[in-house]
């Protein structure tokens, strides 16, 4: 998903990925949906906006990701994985409501013929507003998704038009009001800080988000990434640049209007119930990513595929997707709970602290300066330092 | 470089001397020592190169670029830091000659080594770039060769380039050394034409030495280096008698009696031999781990047959600027005290002793021949010993006498004795500048904000100036050679030498982080000048200190009274807050990043210093400290 990928080792000859840990997590899928009607000026993801690429065409672009499926079976049959029931299911994008809710079941169909439903799974899919009609979305609650993340990003329309995102913000509250009449649940998804946002645009959107009734909010802070248009935009002149400062600002208002409106927080960007697919990306549980760029975790095995979808097609034809793969040894895959755990309102164990050699005198500076605390065995952020995660961890790991 | 060989196949070059004559055997009549003396980047070594190829010591296959700029250091930068001598054989009118060659380095901090170069030698070939013309250090080395007696013989190079004016700079040189300009020979390092030539003009000019061959055995130690197979590795020059090898040595200064285990020539790899005699240069080794034990400038004899006067030795090189260096890591104290010890025993200029920092921690105070030479020191301390340093910004030798009389020698800021101050002295240099006389209004200009005093000028050509100043050393050390080029297009070109101390009206600037005094910020300026360097270093590091989680202050302050004020205000946010999904390994990999970069910061106090700073923060390098901050 991210602009470059990883350097990693290449796929293994045998085709197999034993587990490398003994004891056994739950099991998850990403399929990732690389089209988009048009590219927003500050997006990188991998996503591509023709609806043909040499031979390879959107509407039947779910056949290519049903037969990474079909491989993916065997390989983690052949690797020696217990059989496992997807816990949940997210497809992401790109805009993954560009796919009709047809090849969307066909993708359904096959993952659950060959692994299984747990009968509480969440099966959430990204939409953007202006690809998500009522009608769309009772199609989709009828082929079984029962969770829908909106990319609203805001309510400002200066914002929107800042942001390039081409929907009306007065669609999101009729989207919104049909999905909880299917049944089905949802989150949005909001952008923080973009270029000319003032503090009132920012606190009016969060006001309107709290105010439609979602169970859940993701607020992300921008970032401006290398080569999107945005970062030229603002190299120029033409934007003027991110202000970390009124970012803190501004995350502070999301969190005190969302927990107002019953939203708690519960990881540095998202507030309200939280979502089971986002804790197996956090909890280093097993996934498997499907699609070009998709990345995959089974075990401490870490790997990723090629991102371009011809590419990843062909390869696919020959093979495997996958680009490069990583093998996490014991004491990477505790710094990686430390740096993915400590974002959470639940903190890490103790007792993985003490594993990484981390000593009370290390930690100690922290509680008393008030951004850590210790409950339940865990050590968490507190309010204050909810802002300065990364800081936190990187002192952990080296003072 | 990689064009320059396919070049030098275009001309013909083949080996002159049928056979070497043998060392140790070799009458002095056919023996021709001379070194190579040039500005920096004339093409001294290049010129090297074309006499290996010609003489044959060198194939063709196996030659590179500067092929005696042998450590990865000279050759990452291109330019020589050590003198190189080797043994070429040569033959004219059907007679067979040894030449002994020395390449030397160009560049002001290591003039020490060409004087030691120019006492093995009875001529110079001084080089000059014919694009460039005189310039400072053709002078300076010029001088020294007149000094030392030697032959002088002029040569214009790279006469293959378009820029070259070859007859306007003859003129000069021959202005300058008299004779006629067509004494001076045309040659280009690069493609070889002129140094067949060259060589034999060699053999011709330069005396050959007249050392007492029955005499009791004398050799001239003109380097010492330390090789960690071979322990210390003597160079010398016989001056009379001879030495062979399994003989036992004496050194002159200390009457220490050694085994000599090897002694050979260098040609170019080093070829044992039976002996050396006068005339000879080469080398010798003798199981010593010490540079300090094989001196450079004492003289060596026999045991069996020692002589009784000693020659006459060098100056030792003085460290002319000083700096602290501390490792980042307390805990690698002990390491770079090693690291020291081993690096001095190649490089006996490097002088040093411990020091403590209220910041720093414990390091050392090292004493260096210039900034080019502070610079190699660290960077070969990093990379030979895995060190990860900090070094304080350079300082020259204040001598300072308080009110009640007491003396201090300050080779630390910090160190700056508290108290009434009588007097304070600084290191002052004779300075030549030359450069083409468009310039003059403006180095007149850089040296006056330099507190400068001109000495002369003088025109060494139609258009080019030799301007004397005397400035402080202080005032030059820095970033004053930077200026220099900058200000006059590359052209102007700089030579000091020390020229006693003078008293200044001087002050110590201090420098508070969250009002605490951080000693390896301290400097010592001249009284006019505080205001501005309070203001420069404040901005400065308020630009290079990252962020924290708090505000951090910063004062300058002279004595109590705080001169100028800047801060660095707190972050209020340090998470990456997008959407990931399952990229872990993305954010791992940033995570690893941040820890690298966190080792390049020195903590002081509770506040997070990039190692680097303690260097930018005072120099005048306005690109520094680019790191944007909101
Ligand atoms: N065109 C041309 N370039 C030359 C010639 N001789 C040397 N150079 C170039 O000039 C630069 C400096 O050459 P060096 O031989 O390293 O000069 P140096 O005098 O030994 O330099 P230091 O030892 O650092 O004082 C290199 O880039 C050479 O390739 C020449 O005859 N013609
Ligand atoms: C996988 S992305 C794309 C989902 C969907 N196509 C959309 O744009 O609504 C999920 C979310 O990441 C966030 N996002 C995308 N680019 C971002 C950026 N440069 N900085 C911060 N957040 C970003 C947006 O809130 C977006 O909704
Ligand atoms: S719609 Fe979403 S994925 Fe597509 S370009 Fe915009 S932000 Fe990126
Ligand atoms: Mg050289």
């Amino acid at each position: 998903m991210s602009a470059s990928l990883p350097l990693g080792l290449p796929w293994p000859e045998s085709n197999l990925i034993p587990p490398r840990f003994d004891d056994l997590k739950t099991f998850h899928a990403y399929v990732h949906i690389p089209f988009c009607e048009f590219r927003c000026g500050y997006c990188d993801f991998n996503t591509y906006t023709a609806k043909e690429i040499g031979g390879l065409s959107q509407s039947s672009f779910h056949e290519s990701l049903i037969t990474e499926i079909d491989a993916s079976a065997k390989i983690l049959e052949n690797s020696g994985y217990q059989k496992r029931s997807l816990s949940t299911l997210f497809f992401g994008g790109g805009t993954p409501s560009l796919f009709t809710s047809n090849q969307i079941e066909q993708i359904m169909t096959s993952l659950k013929g060959h692994y299984g439903f747990l009968p509480d799974i969440e099966i959430t899919l990204e939409a953007n507003p202006e690809s998500a009609s009522p009608k769309y979305l009772e199609q989709l609650a009828a082929v079984g998704v029962n969770r829908i993340s909106l990319g609203v990003q805001s309510f400002d329309p200066k914002v929107l038009a800042t942001l390039e995102r081409v929907h009306d913000p007065d669609k999101v509250g009729p989207i919104l009001k049909a999905a909880a009449e299917l049944g089905l649940e949802s989150s949005l998804d909001l952008i923080y800080g973009a270029p000319n946002e003032s503090l009132d645009s920012w606190r009016k959107t969060v006001e309107i988000a709290a105010s439609m009734g979602t169970g859940h909010v993701s607020a992300y802070s921008l970032i401006v990434e290398p080569g999107t248009k945005l970062a030229r935009q603002i190299k120029v002149g033409e934007l003027p640049e991110t202000d970390d400062d009124l970012d803190a600002e501004k995350f502070e208002i999301a969190d005190q209007v969302f927990q107002a409106n019953g939203l708690p927080w519960y990881e540095v960007a998202n507030w309200g119930k939280p979502s089971k697919h986002n804790h197996a990306y956090w909890g280093s549980a097993d996934w498997w990513g499907f699609g070009p760029g998709a990345h995959s975790h089974l075990s401490g095995n870490r790997f990723w595929n090629t991102k371009h979808p011809l590419s990843y097609q062909k390869q696919l034809a020959n093979g495997s997707p996958v680009a490069g793969i990583e093998y996490i040894d014991a004491r990477t895959n505790l710094e990686e709970r430390l740096m993915l755990e400590l974002r959470t309102s639940t903190g890490i164990p103790l007792k993985v602290l003490a594993e990484l050699g981390i000593i009370k005198s290390t930690i100690d500076p922290f509680v008393l300066d008030g951004s850590l605390k210790i409950e339940n065995e865990n050590l968490a952020v507190t309010a204050a330092g909810r802002l300065f995660v990364d800081r936190i961890v990187l002192q952990l790991l080296t003072n | 470089m990689a064009k320059l060989h396919s070049s030098i196949n275009e001309v013909y070059l083949s080996p002159r001397a049928r056979s070497a004559l043998e060392p140790s055997l070799t009458d002095q009549d056919q023996i021709r020592n001379f070194c190579i003396i040039a500005h920096i980047d004339h093409g001294k070594s290049t010129l090297a190169d074309r006499m290996l190829q010609l003489t044959g010591i060198v194939e063709d296959r196996q030659m590179r670029a500067q092929y005696l700029d042998r450590m990865d250091i000279e050759r990452e930068r291109g330019i020589t830091i050590k003198s190189q001598a080797v043994r070429l054989p040569w033959e004219l009118d059907n007679k067979t000659f040894a030449l002994n060659m020395i390449d030397t380095p160009g560049h002001v901090d290591f003039t020490y080594e060409v004087s030691r170069s120019l006492a093995a030698c009875e001529g110079a070939v001084l080089l000059v770039d014919a694009a460039q013309g005189i310039e400072a250090q053709t002078l300076a080395n010029l001088y020294l060769a007149m000094e030392n007696d030697l032959e002088i013989i002029p040569v214009l190079n790279k006469i293959d380039l378009p820029a070259a004016q070859t007859e306007k700079y003859a003129e000069e040189l021959a202005n300058l050394i008299g004779g006629s300009p067509d004494d001076c020979l045309r040659v280009s390092g690069k493609t070889g034409v002129g140094v067949e030539e060259l060589l034999d003009r060699i053999v011709q000019r330069v005396p050959a030495p007249t050392g007492d061959i029955n005499a009791p055995a004398r050799a001239m130690i003109f380097d010492s280096v330390y090789d960690s197979y071979r322990g210390v590795v003597t160079y010398v020059r016989m001056i009379d008698g001879r030495l062979s090898s399994r003989e036992q040595i004496q050194m002159m200064s200390t009457r220490a009696v050694h085994e000599l285990l090897e002694i050979g020539v260098i040609s170019p790899e080093p070829v044992v031999t039976k002996g050396l005699a006068a005339g000879e240069v080469g080398y010798l080794i003798t199981g010593v781990k010490d540079v300090r034990l094989s001196k450079v400038g004492d003289t060596v004899t026999t045991k069996d047959k020692p002589a009784k006067l000693s020659l006459k030795g060098y100056a030792e090189p003085k460290p002319m600027v000083f700096s602290g260096i501390y490792p980042i890591d307390g805990s690698d104290y002990p390491n770079l005290r090693e690291a020291l010890d081993k690096l001095r025993l190649s490089d006996a200029s490097l002088v040093y002793e411990p020091e403590t920092s209220a910041a720093l921690g414990f390091g050392f105070r090292c004493g260096f021949l210039g900034l080019l030479h502070l610079e190699i020191i660290t960077e070969r301390l990093e990379r030979e010993f895995n060190l990860s340093l900090i070094a304080t910004a350079p300082s020259v030798v204040y001598q300072v006498t308080r009110e009640d009389n007491t003396e201090f020698i300050v080779t630390n800021p910090s160190e700056f004795p508290e108290g009434k101050i009588k007097v304070v002295k600084e290191p002052i240099v004779k300075a030549t500048i030359l450069s083409p006389k468009d310039y003059v209004g403006t180095i007149m200009d850089l040296c006056q904000t330099r507190r400068g005093t001109m000495i002369d000028m003088q025109y060494l050509g139609e258009d080019r100036v030799q301007l004397r100043y005397q400035l402080p050393l202080a005032e030059i050390v820095f970033d004053f050679f930077d200026q220099l080029k900058s200000k006059t297009q590359g052209y102007g070109s700089l030579d000091y030498e020390e020229a006693g101390y003078l008293p200044g009206d001087l002050v110590k600037v201090d420098l508070l982080l969250q009002g605490e005094k951080v000693d390896a910020f301290s400097s010592i300026v001249h009284k006019d000048k505080a205001y501005g360097h309070g203001t420069k270093i404040t901005s400065k590091l308020r630009e290079l200190i990252p962020r924290q989680q708090f505000e951090v202050p910063i004062q300058a302050a002279v004595g109590s009274r705080i001169i100028a004020r800047e801060s660095v205000r707190a972050v209020r946010k340090d998470v990456l807050a997008k959407c990931y999904g399952g990229d872990i390994s993305r954010k791992r990999k940033l995570l690893e990043k941040q820890k690298e970069g966190k080792k390049r910061m020195k903590m002081v106090g509770r506040v997070e210093v990039p190692q680097d700073a303690f260097i930018k923060a005072l120099s005048s390098d306005e690109t520094s400290g680019t790191e944007k901050k909101k």
